[in-house]
């Protein structure tokens, strides 16, 4: 009796996992059916967001939010994917036995630390060199990108470090044999072994990217205006839910759910995309 | 000097020079940390609360929030780890379960902030500190399955065949053997995750939202150290600056020491 109790709950839990990802798309598509009624799929290309006489109606897109947040990641995704995989390489291939371990848990744990600090630093310390070297008010895309790229190199290099170490070592042996350099036999070797974990690992952090909140919020500058110069301030999906959401109404409000299920249907997409394609399916 | 050779050491002084920029920003960062937190420490944070410019209210409600929401999710995220692993022989359901569990397990954690408002905040009219244990519970739950999966799969099937011979039934051989041989390896897992939750925001801006004071009233605004940090590092006078830094200190060093002693507990176990 007991067992089948165990096996029941069990089984709910599992189950109760489904329902709750279900309820997700469901509840946000509920909340924002308003918008998606009103909108259509004009909201995307749309970029005022204009509250009505009295906050009724109104007029909002998400081209501004959506454009931030994609140029932001792109900005990120550009400098952190270099030099993970340069601290990749440089821990699988080049440095010396006694360094490789304490600074694989060095960044471990940097990958742990809350992305409310990097926000705060990169406000604080990084924002004023951009401004002393590019001018402007020192936040905006750029440095809501850099600190990003800060942010997720350290979870990209771990995946693709783990992804170059599982190559075996009488494959990259036998290369060094041949009298292959270290640069061939991690052109030749390791990344034909290794790469679809490294493109999998790649796309997992553009997904992170894409979905931050707290490390852009801080820098992005949270104006909804399109940039037209890449140090100039934007805003993003998660930022302007971050700012914005709690004061929002009506048919504003639905317009804030509508860019959360856009944002939690492309972030979805990409994710399933890098596990399916790259990652492997785990039995 | 051979072209080969030549292209050899760009790269790899390539690859260290890109090594050393990561690890300078990465240290960079926690060096100021350090050093702003220290400098802005004072032991009187431990002992007033926001309204008197400390954090005790703070610590005490993050705390208290990411340990209810534990307690919510461990239950069910471990019993869904073991239906897949030791009930469900990989059947189709499995196989949905697991890649999207790890799929929620990327979501954007604003994208749970915003369900949560909507199933609790909007019912019941007001942020309430439930609505931050019920993010944070369901941010916790795919990393407990997960877990719970990868472990349970590393305990040998002898030890299951030798429950059988005891004739054990199938959820006595899980409760007494299986998990039991799996126990340090889930503890790790839980102690990472609860490091990963309590340093959230994003889901918490505006389900729990904040609160100056003290309180153990979960269906009131609840107080959060990362909400706060978030708000003081943007007001304009000095002493809101230094206690976000000395609040970003406290946090940080009490998500490192999750950390390592999660990583200590898995290293006695090789040994």
């Amino acid at each position: 009796m007991t067992g089948k109790l165990f096996k029941d709950f069990s089984i709910f839990s599992a189950i109760l996992i489904l329902i709750i990802l279900a309820a997700i798309f469901g509840i946000l598509y509920v909340y924002a059916s308003d918008a998606i009624h009103t909108f259509g799929f004009d909201f995307l290309t749309t970029s005022s967001w204009q509250p009505g006489e009295d906050d009724d109606g109104g007029v909002f897109g998400g081209y501004i939010p959506i454009v931030g947040t994609l140029l932001a990641t792109a900005i990120a995704m550009i400098i952190a994917v270099p030099i993970a995989m340069g601290i990749a390489i440089f821990l699988t291939e080049v440095a010396f036995p006694v360094l490789i371990k304490p600074v694989s848990i060095a960044i471990e744990l940097l990958a742990a630390i809350p992305s409310i600090i990097y926000g705060m630093w990169g406000l604080f310390y990084f924002a004023p060199i951009i401004q002393h070297t590019f001018g402007g008010s020192g936040v905006g895309l750029l440095t809501a990108g850099i600190v990003l790229a800060i942010m997720i190199v350290p979870f990209m290099s771990a995946i693709t470090k783990d992804a170059m170490n599982t190559t075996p070592s009488v494959l990259k042996e036998s290369a060094y044999a041949m009298g292959a350099t270290k640069f061939e036999v991690i052109k030749d070797v390791i990344m034909p072994y290794s790469k679809t974990a490294i493109i999998g690992s790649v796309i997992l952090a553009l997904g992170r990217a894409l979905g931050e909140t707290m490390a852009v919020a801080f820098l992005i500058g949270s104006i909804m205006k399109l940039p037209s110069k890449i140090t100039d301030p934007t805003t993003s999906i998660p930022v302007l839910l971050a700012n914005n959401f709690s004061e929002a109404q009506d048919l504003e409000l639905s317009s804030m759910f509508y860019l959360a299920l856009i944002l939690f249907a492309v972030s979805f997409i990409i994710i399933s995309f890098a596990k399916f394609y790259f990652l492997g399916r785990r039995r | 000097m051979n072209k080969r050779f030549l292209i050899n050491k760009i790269v790899l002084i390539l690859s260290t020079v890109a090594a050393t920029v990561g690890l300078i920003f990465l240290f960079w960062i926690l060096g100021t940390l350090f050093m702003k937190g220290l400098a802005t420490m004072n032991w009187s944070i431990f002992t007033n609360d926001l309204v008197d410019g400390g954090i005790r209210n703070l610590l005490v409600g993050q705390f208290m929030m990411a340990i209810i929401a534990t307690v919510i999710a461990v239950p069910i995220g471990a019993m869904a780890g073991i239906y897949l692993r030791e009930y469900s022989n990989n059947n189709k359901l499995a196989f949905f379960v697991r890649n999207l569990s790890d799929i929620m397990m990327s979501a954007p954690s604003i994208i749970i902030g915003v369900f949560v408002y909507a199933i609790y905040v909007d019912r019941v009219g007001h942020f309430a500190g439930w609505g931050g244990v019920i993010a944070l519970a369901i941010m916790m739950l795919p990393i407990v399955v997960s877990t719970t999966d990868n472990m349970l799969s590393l305990v040998p099937k002898e030890l299951r065949e030798a429950g059988i011979a005891l004739g054990g039934s199938k959820h006595k051989i899980i409760m007494q053997i299986i998990v039991k041989a799996a126990k340090v390896g889930l503890m790790t897992g839980i102690l990472l995750s609860f490091a990963r939750i309590i340093g959230e925001t994003a889901p918490l801006l505006f389900t729990s939202a904040n609160s100056q004071f003290l309180t153990f009233n979960l269906n009131d605004q609840f107080p959060s150290l990362t909400v706060s940090i978030y708000n003081l590092a943007t007001y304009p006078d000095q002493a809101s600056k230094d206690l976000a830094w000395a609040a970003s200190f406290v946090l940080t060093v009490v998500v490192l020491i999750i950390n390592l002693g999660g990583r200590y507990l898995t290293r006695n176990k090789h040994k």
